[in-house]
């Protein structure tokens, strides 16, 4: 299954909409969205019906049995993340904690448990001849970077004999950025022609170069400022990045994405230049 | 105002990526003057780039990992056992650390009988302090290939925790995970920033959730106004959201932007836009804390 991923470090330049038009261009077989923090593919491809809905256990939490407790704060004490807290009886912060087990080790008064918890949940759908994998974080989870894992895995095991897939990424390059690259043939970075889109695009480049993987860029609305996607070009040259091309800011994209489409439904130019982008990512990943 | 302290903190969340949340918190740090300004989107902050700080000051940020003595660790692999991380593994006869997915929770040097583990430093990225023009500045960066930017953002709030005469802006990361969470924590108000998409709108509607959970008082601005409907808009009156302003859509601000300069600091017609919209939001946490006591 050759992956590709599609990143951008800076948020909002335009990863869905152009991951969206991809999945259009090419039909594949199997298409996921990691950006499990703030995920918005669904909301544009028409995917089949949801076939599996399950549950997502990240971390366990730590539970403190008041009946138990002697109250000798040994556990608040040796908490590194500041999770337990004393309020008449000894508490844990459910979103602070991360499950290391250290109170639970230390307690004298075997009071403490690990418990798992419910971090998110995990989304299949399938169509006759595709497959997409989603999921949906818990608010303040701190596990990321393991449901990234959890969806891509979901998705080969629904079509492990998929020739082609297609991954939208999440911004930053922490946990969900480094989980979503590992195994992944090629990462196409979006950039965006301003200071901080090209400040953000090095440190993605640096983050992808890290785990070894082939990246390439294209840039998005880069007549918004010319002399920037001219820095983009120029700077790609100089570290000999591959250069994919580049798609016009086109207001068209903003109502197709409004109506729940994607630009490569509607005739619209940010349409037809994102299809000049996709071929030429083919061509570069199947080469 | 709060018990003790005459400034606010503010935090500037979107869900979304690129929806604005820079934008608006350097230009409004900018108004405010004597202000602090602090970049929490560690794994990408840009807000340096707008404000190009004087007298910079860097200081690194670490974590503690573990370190193994091999000549006194005898194989029993308690720690092992223990790690929920999976971040030690014994293999031919020799501990092995990896040190990318410890949580540095201290555990394994709790445990170990023989006390042949200890805990070094390890640095993971850097606190930019610095002066732009009246605003003070505090930038986390992460350094690429790391995990994590939460230990960098405790210690950028804790380092301003005290802070009493100056109003503090912090501009957040995307989404709404444990780092976002982590950003709004000590906050007075939340300014959750929108953009005219359905993706802005199912963004939105994430942060709205994790601002009511955590009992944050907060107010919209919408961002990138156009002529045609508002998904955002439309979100705020159905759930009775305060809209607190809202940004045309225009040229001219996305030039600006795009070449990192503050709006406010160059062309009058943003200062007045965004004194007002400073207002707004003080009238806003004068309201919400006096209405809390």
């Amino acid at each position: 299954m050759k992956q590709l991923l599609i990143l951008s470090g800076k948020g909002g330049t335009g990863k869905t909409t152009i991951a969206s038009a991809f999945i259009k261009f090419s039909d594949p077989e199997a298409y996921a969205d990691c950006d499990v923090d703030a995920p918005n593919l669904h909301l544009v491809t028409r995917q089949g019906p949801v076939s599996n809905k399950k549950n997502y256990y990240g971390l366990e939490r730590a539970e403190i049995d008041a009946s138990k407790c002697i109250s000798c704060d040994i556990c608040r004490q040796n908490c590194r993340f500041d999770a337990i807290f004393s309020k008449e009886t000894y508490k844990v912060n459910p979103f602070a904690c991360e499950g290391c087990g250290v109170c639970e080790a230390i307690c004298p008064a075997n009071a403490i448990t690990s418990k798992p918890a419910v971090d998110g949940e995990l989304l299949l759908y399938k169509k006759e001849k595709s497959i997409f994998s989603t999921a949906q974080l818990k608010m303040g989870s701190g596990t990321s970077g393991l449901l990234v894992t959890e969806v891509k895995k979901q998705m080969k095991e629904a079509k492990s004999d998929a020739e082609f897939a297609i991954i939208d990424g999440s911004p930053g390059i922490g946990c969900p950025v480094i989980a979503s690259l590992s195994g992944v043939d090629m990462v196409l970075i979006v950039a965006e022609p301003s200071l901080s889109g090209i400040s953000d695009m090095k440190r993605i480049i640096i983050t992808a170069e890290k785990f070894g993987i082939k990246t390439a860029v294209c840039i998005n609305k880069f007549d918004i400022n010319i002399k920037n996607t001219e820095k983009i070009k120029a700077f790609c040259k100089k570290e000999k990045i591959s250069y994919m091309g580049e798609i016009p800011f086109d207001h068209d994209a903003v109502n197709a994405v409004n109506k729940g489409m994607t630009i490569a439904d509607i005739d619209c130019a940010a349409g037809k230049a994102a299809k000049k982008v996709y071929e030429e990512t083919e061509k570069l990943l199947f080469e | 105002m709060i018990m003790g302290k005459n400034n606010m903190k503010i935090a500037v969340l979107s869900g979304k990526g690129g929806t604005g949340k820079t934008l608006v918190s350097v230009n409004l740090a900018a108004v405010a003057k004597k202000a602090i300004y602090i970049d929490c989107d560690v794994e990408e902050p840009n807000g340096h780039l707008f404000f190009k700080p004087d007298d910079k000051k860097e200081k690194e940020v670490y974590v503690l990992i573990p370190e193994v003595n091999n000549n006194l660790c005898n194989g029993c692999r308690k720690c092992v056992d223990f790690c929920r991380f999976n971040a030690l593994a014994y293999i031919k006869n020799k501990l092995f650390v990896f040190e990318e997915i410890c949580h540095s929770c201290g555990g394994c040097i709790m445990l170990c009988p023989q006390n042949a583990l200890t805990e070094r430093e390890k640095p993971i990225g850097k606190i930019i302090e610095g002066v732009s023009e009246e605003v003070y500045l505090y930038t986390g960066m992460l350094d690429p290939g790391e995990a994590s930017g939460v230990p960098i953002i405790k210690e950028l709030l804790e380092k301003n925790k005290s802070v009493s005469d100056r109003d503090i802006f912090i501009d957040c990361p995307p989404g709404s995970a444990c780092v976002v969470m982590e950003s709004i924590k000590d906050a007075d108000y939340c300014i959750l920033v929108a953009e005219p998409t359905v993706f802005g709108v199912h963004n939105l509607n994430m942060v709205y959730e994790l601002v009511t959970l955590f009992k944050k008082p907060f107010g919209v601005i919408l961002n990138k106004c156009m002529d045609e409907r508002d998904p955002a808009e439309e979100f705020c009156i159905e759930n009775k959201i305060k809209i607190l302003g809202k940004i045309k859509f225009d040229k001219t601000l996305g030039k600006l932007n795009s070449e990192a300069q503050i709006a406010v600091r160059t062309n009058e017609k943003y200062k007045v836009i965004f004194t007002s919209l400073l207002e707004t939001v003080k009238k806003e946490v004068r309201n919400e804390t006096a209405s809390d006591s």
